[in-house]
């Protein structure tokens, strides 16, 4: 598994004043994009009734990437529907424990993935989400993980940490990583 | 989420039992309406700073109030699993980030703070710290010969002693591959009593062995009558002719995240800012604190840290066993005003910690998951704010009065975390590792020393590509004499507030270049000693 690094050898970063300018102005245009879908196209602000951190968007969102982020990671067949739901259920939880500001953080970017025109341009999955290919979906992962842009490849850490912690800290994840759970208390 | 060890009934909680004999302690969550309190002092934040003050105003027969935003859990509710853990005790359910993202910060937010959930490593304030603090920043009376008194008493209060127990392999590869190349190591002091060595000290100790804040001094400090306010985040500090007047805070919600309508007041001659070098400053600046040369929240440091993984040829389980016992401060051996210096230590291997800091997903992440324990990993910590070119970041606030660090890293940061994968990677191989992965984006593993040294000199190492973690965030008001360049006086008294000091370790001038507990332990005891010696004649009086 071990892969060289010559695609980075080959192409050092290059960022000039104007690809950082570049890189500043389309960022700081998304996240205007991104404020104005959150306020003209959500109905709510605040988590809905039930409880539930995440909308139904962001929720299908998560259940789209959970696999390809996962791959490899999730148990096979019947036992892999359950443990995504379960993930999806731990992001939702996750993201309920955050503060105020980190929430709507995290709104804004789910806007941005589930309003079907920035979903096509910023993210380049051209299905919603529960139709979307794992192909498509793990080149959008991939280009955002590799993105020039601070605001995408941020984006991406916010995905990657939210579901590889509800993942792992979850008790199904960890035989399968020689990991055996806490230690008993028990004395004597 | 299924609790997966039961916890013998057998098993002690002290605070639990302490809390039934009538400890004065209030969940500002459940208020029902404002509440309004007095005291003689008011402290801001139950981490080491504020729990060791604390204990010693309270000491000194001085009524003192506690106000923590993080709610309490003691040993009982200690149950060694991360999701539980991580979003309880922690800011920001442990995903605290910088400005831009870049960096993760790691820190407490519960009673006893940081104290609560860190890894006990415990080291006196390196002696070319203080040297630096003194010859740059005019510091007197905070030398090695000054404090050695003050670390006594607090290692005897502690128990920070040697760990003589073996070392976990996690550690005992440290050890191993540095003493192969000649690269000096040395074994970690602990605040432990009666440890068992399971290792999970950053989930909060369940057997009370960590002699945490939450363990020692806060109990201490409510057996002679102090107050602790739980769930209630300190919003402003009114003031009126250079005096503080009162402390203004909201309750928090069940959850801990959002402020709720219920106010809590406390007026007291004394106020003491603790809440850590994120939460002071900001404090002081929703305040309106005067700030005539613009230095509160500046020079903020967290010792920004880089991590190798290697693959062992036999198992690490770095996730059992005291999690940090072997550190090597030979990369520190540079001058100051020199390139960036970094100690090495090795972490605690826990899944969701490797799991998020790992760069990448799907097959080749869970492959590295998959080999978890046979993982080794170390980490850098780059001891920042001792060079001209490296000024630490600024704390400021969110459109909602939330603070946010803006920590930049740069050229001079990424030359020094440059050689710091160098050297990790070295002394992993020199270890036995039969492969080594500095945690970036392009998720690069080599197979020998060799390789690694050609690849890691051609890494693309950018924010947002290079996983940066802090646990240490210090500076932002620094002590001084200066007025100019510092917050508060030598006494950790705020030059423009006169019955406002702050102790915590956001009085530190730049980064500690070691784990900081130990040193805002004895600093803070220092201050708060001389504090209580100056309150108690005017009280009798």
């Amino acid at each position: 598994m071990s892969k060289l690094p010559s695609s980075h050898a080959a192409n050092p970063p290059n960022k000039t004043r104007r690809t950082l300018l570049k890189t500043g102005i389309a960022g700081g245009a998304v996240l205007v994009l991104a404020r104005w879908i959150v306020t003209s196209h959500s109905p709510e602000e605040s988590p809905d009734a039930r409880g539930s951190a995440l909308d139904p968007q962001a929720r299908a969102i998560i259940a789209a990437i959970v696999p390809v982020l996962l791959d490899g990671a999730l148990p096979d067949a019947s036992a892999s529907v359950e443990a995504r739901a379960e993930v999806v259920a731990g992001v939702d939880l996750a993201v309920a424990g955050l503060p105020p500001g980190a929430r709507k953080e995290l709104e804004q970017l789910f806007a941005l993935l589930s309003f079907a025109p920035t979903r096509c341009l910023v993210a380049r999955v051209w299905a919603p989400w529960p139709q979307a290919s794992p192909e498509s979906i793990a080149a959008f992962l991939s280009s955002w993980r590799d993105s020039r842009f601070d605001l995408l490849r941020s984006g991406y850490g916010a995905l990657h940490q939210l579901v590889l912690a509800a993942w792992y800290g979850n008790a199904r994840a960890w035989p399968a990583i020689g990991y055996g759970g806490p230690p008993s208390l028990a004395i004597g | 989420m299924a609790t997966t060890a039961t916890r013998p009934a057998a098993l002690p909680d002290p605070f639990r039992a302490g809390l039934a004999t009538g400890w004065k302690v209030f969940d500002a969550s459940a208020l029902k309406q404002d509440l309004s309190l007095d005291a003689d002092v008011v402290i801001v934040g139950t981490g080491a700073g504020g729990g060791t003050a604390a204990e010693i105003l309270s000491d000194a027969g001085l009524n003192v109030i506690l106000i923590e935003e993080g709610p309490l859990a003691t040993s009982s509710d200690f149950h060694m699993l991360e999701a539980e853990a991580y979003t309880q005790l922690y800011q920001e359910s442990s995903a605290r980030k910088t400005k831009d993202k870049a960096i993760n910060i790691l820190q407490g937010r519960c009673v006893g703070g940081g104290t609560t959930v860190n890894w006990t490593s415990s080291f006196r304030t390196p002696e070319p710290t203080l040297a630096h603090w003194a010859q740059e920043f005019g510091i007197a009376g905070f030398g090695a010969a000054d404090l050695a008194p003050w670390f006594e008493r607090v290692e005897q209060r502690l128990g920070i002693a040697p760990w003589l127990a073996a070392p976990n392999e996690n550690n005992q590869a440290l050890r191993r591959g540095a003493s192969v190349l000649g690269v000096s190591s040395g074994e970690i002091r602990r605040n432990v009593r009666g440890c068992w060595n399971l290792g999970y000290c950053g989930m909060g100790c369940p057997t009370n062995a960590k002699q945490s804040m939450l363990v020692t001094t806060i109990p201490a400090a409510l057996a002679r009558g102090a107050s602790l306010v739980t769930r209630a985040r300190a919003w402003t500090i009114e003031h009126v002719d250079g005096r503080a007047s009162a402390l203004h805070c909201f309750g928090l919600d069940p959850g801990g995240t959002d402020a709720t309508a219920r106010k809590i007041t406390v007026r007291a001659p004394t106020f003491i800012v603790a809440a850590g070098a994120i939460g002071s400053p900001a404090l002081l600046i929703r305040s309106k604190a005067p700030d005539p040369h613009g230095v509160v929240g500046k020079r903020t440091f967290l010792h920004p840290t880089v991590v190798s993984a290697a693959l062992m040829p036999d198992r690490v389980d770095g996730f059992s066993g005291a999690p940090q016992t072997i550190y090597s401060d030979h990369f520190l051996g540079v001058p100051p005003d020199g390139p960036l210096g970094y100690k090495l230590e090795a972490p605690p291997l826990h899944p969701i910690l490797v799991a998020t800091t790992l760069p990448g997903h799907g097959a080749a992440h869970a492959n590295w998951m998959r080999q978890l324990a046979h993982m080794h990993v170390l980490i850098a910590l780059m001891r920042d704010g001792f060079h001209a070119r490296s000024p630490g970041g600024s704390v400021g606030l969110n459109d909602d009065g939330s603070p946010v660090l803006d920590y930049r890293l740069d050229e001079f940061f990424w030359e020094g975390a440059r050689r710091a994968f160098s050297s990790m990677a070295e002394i992993q191989f020199a270890a036995g590792a039969k492969a080594v992965m500095p945690l970036q984006a392009s998720a690069s593993s080599y197979s020998s020393w060799a390789a690694a040294k050609a690849g890691i000199a051609a890494l693309a190492l950018e924010p947002l590509q290079t996983s940066v973690v802090s646990a240490h965030v210090m500076g932002g008001c620094p002590m001084g004499p200066d007025p100019k360049r510092a917050v508060t006086d030598l006494t950790g008294r705020h030059h423009h507030l006169e019955n406002l000091y702050v102790l915590d370790g956001s009085l530190f001038p730049t980064s500690v270049g070691a784990n900081p507990q130990l040193s805002i332990y004895a600093i803070t005891a220092k201050l708060a000693t001389g504090l209580a010696a100056r309150l108690r004649p005017a009280r009798l009086g």
